[in-house]
């Protein structure tokens, strides 16, 4: 700082206080709701404590479901939003670090044509094409599966773009070393491209990984079948239940559950997950 | 963008782009296409016979008032998203950019919400508002005010605007300050020589100097509001009461899913795309050249 205003200073750290407060404060409510029985939550006000019931309503959660998603365990909503969020990651990973590797390093005939290809995903988010979508993923057989679930939303021009956007600082010259050395271009992909584009992996991992696992709208249509459900979209349905038997100490048990993944991500990897960010949308 | 040392023509570059292209043919383009080619179609009740009528299904879209109204819906509820996110966001971030201690840890409290799902997001909000249990509702009702989004739309409105822009004041946050991080700090100082005070500083340096910024965070908010708050939409209000709180993404679905006017729906798809297809135009054109002073 360049100069000492210790009244201007103490309003900084208060509005910051303030904000972490405004901004933490729905979560506290989760957690204190989470914590009651199913008498006291219903009970006007809720206390702004937590209770002792939380690790009961985690058991009876994880282990029994809720409301309408009954049969349903929360712990296989967490496995089958792992997964789906996994093949996502690693999906969107992989064909783009390939189509970037051959746009930036290889001459062929309509190279450019398929860079535009790619590009146009960008304009096509599957809110704008629902239907049709729908109808390709059930005329291949894909609804209530792994892959139809993850399959359609693996192709990625943002992370095309940022492999691109990497290879092209790798120096020349390191091509030009691993052809004297006699690699062909899958090894120079493996054993130079691979390690040198180590962080951005990561870091791209990161925010495809909370892209992945906050799927919402998608899920909803190519499931029916309730051993598929992720914990997103049974959030949904158990509100839709609350209507009748609000369960609302266990939904909110839920909602603390699902979104503690991609919580704990950003956290611990934030130094990665701010280089995703800023890379990604540039 | 083709290296200068390359590889020559071979079978393996087709090899490498092929998982993409076919994932983007048949997943993008293919259902893109369909999408254009059924709003110009019409099928009766049953699925059995369609009809080519021309652009009657978006004659039909622009005569029925409930469609303009919901793009006017849309277009507010974004730009009250982003006002709300990005006004916190910028406050925060210059409070943020002014501490030495602890700024870090700051950050490290206020970017989570960004990993929370929308429809996550929603349902926190929605228990926080709720008219008979909530803790907020509760609070106002000390006041004397009666809150219920169930049966007041304006309500509602505030409720999802709320949800959405608490979600999204990581992201400006961040971006505001790395944006403050880059202001040269001998202007500030030459600033401060000159008398200024932090105010002043803020407004007349600070904030022209992070404008490329703040541009680009109102097209990736407007985006966000526009596309990404299904989630929300659908959990919380279901577009109610009424039509209060229907925006665009989620009448295609109710249309589509539920109502199942195939040709309306398209419709309404093939003007999202060119809504989406001119955002991002504007988003690479304008917003790749940053601004230099």
């Amino acid at each position: 700082m360049i100069e000492n205003r210790p009244i201007a200073t103490f309003i900084s750290h208060a509005v910051l206080i303030i904000g972490l407060l405004v901004v933490a404060f729905p979560v506290w409510v989760t957690i204190v709701a989470a914590s009651y029985d199913s008498v006291r939550v219903l009970q006007v006000p809720l206390p702004l404590w937590p209770g002792d019931q939380f690790f009961v309503n985690l058991h009876s959660a994880l282990t029994a479901g809720v409301g309408n998603a009954r049969e349903q365990s929360v712990g296989l909503m967490l496995m089958n939003s792992f997964f789906m969020a996994m093949m996502i990651t690693t999906g969107k990973i992989i064909i783009s670090l390939l189509s970037a590797f051959a746009i930036v390093y290889f001459r062929f005939p309509f190279r450019m044509g398929f860079f535009w290809m790619i590009f146009i995903t960008l304009m096509l988010p599957v809110e704008v094409r629902i239907l049709p979508t729908f109808e390709v993923v059930a005329n291949l057989g894909m609804l209530d599966t792994y892959w139809g679930l993850s399959v359609p939303l693996i192709a990625s021009a943002t992370a095309t773009f940022m492999f691109r956007q990497v290879f092209l600082t790798i120096p020349d010259e390191m091509l030009e070393a691993a052809r004297i050395d006699g690699a062909g271009p899958m090894r120079f992909f493996f054993d130079i491209l691979l390690p040198l584009s180590r962080t951005n992996i990561a870091a791209l991992f990161v925010i495809l990984f909370i892209y992945g696992w906050n799927q919402y709208l998608w899920p909803l249509l190519v499931t029916t079948d309730k051993e598929m459900y992720t914990i997103v979209m049974g959030i949904k349905q158990m509100l839709e239940a609350a209507e009748e038997s609000p369960e609302w100490h266990l939904i909110m048990m839920t909602t603390l559950l699902a979104m503690l993944p991609p919580v704990i991500v950003v956290v611990a990897m934030q130094k990665l997950f701010v280089k995703g960010l800023t890379e990604t949308d540039k | 963008m083709l290296k200068r040392v390359h590889f020559g023509p071979s079978l393996l570059p087709y090899l490498l782009v092929s998982p993409q292209i076919i994932i983007t043919l048949v997943f993008f383009i293919w259902p893109a296409g369909q999408a254009v080619y059924q709003s110009f179609l019409v099928e009766d009740a049953f699925g059995l016979s369609s009809e080519f009528v021309w652009i009657d299904n978006y004659i039909e879209l622009f005569q029925d008032e409930s469609y303009p109204n919901t793009f006017y819906r849309t277009v507010f509820f974004s730009f009250m998203v982003a006002l709300v996110s990005m006004t916190g966001a910028l406050v925060l971030a210059a409070m943020a950019d002014r501490v030495i201690k602890g700024s870090l840890a700051y950050r490290t409290l206020l970017i989570w919400p960004y990993a929370v799902a929308p429809v996550v997001a929603g349902a926190l909000w929605m228990f926080m508002f709720d008219p008979t249990l909530g803790v907020v509702a509760y609070f106002l009702d000390g006041f004397g005010y009666d809150w219920n989004h169930r049966t007041n739309g304006n309500e509602a409105m505030a409720l999802i605007i709320f949800a959405a822009a608490w979600k999204q004041i990581s992201y400006n946050f961040l971006f505001f300050l790395a944006a403050m991080h880059s202001v040269p700090r001998s202007l500030i100082e030459a600033a401060a020589i000159d008398g200024a005070g932090p105010f002043k500083r803020f407004w007349t340096i600070v904030f022209p100097l992070i404008s490329p910024t703040t541009f680009f965070l109102l097209v990736i908010n407007i985006v966000y509001a526009f596309f990404e708050t299904f989630g929300i939409v659908h959990a919380v209000t279901k577009g109610g009461p009424g039509k209060d709180t229907e925006i665009l993404v989620f009448k295609v679905y109710n249309d589509g899913f539920i109502g199942l006017d195939l040709g309306g729906s398209a419709a309404q798809s093939v003007i999202l795309m060119a809504f989406v297809i001119v955002l991002t135009v504007v988003q690479f054109r304008y917003v790749e050249k940053k601004v230099e002073y």
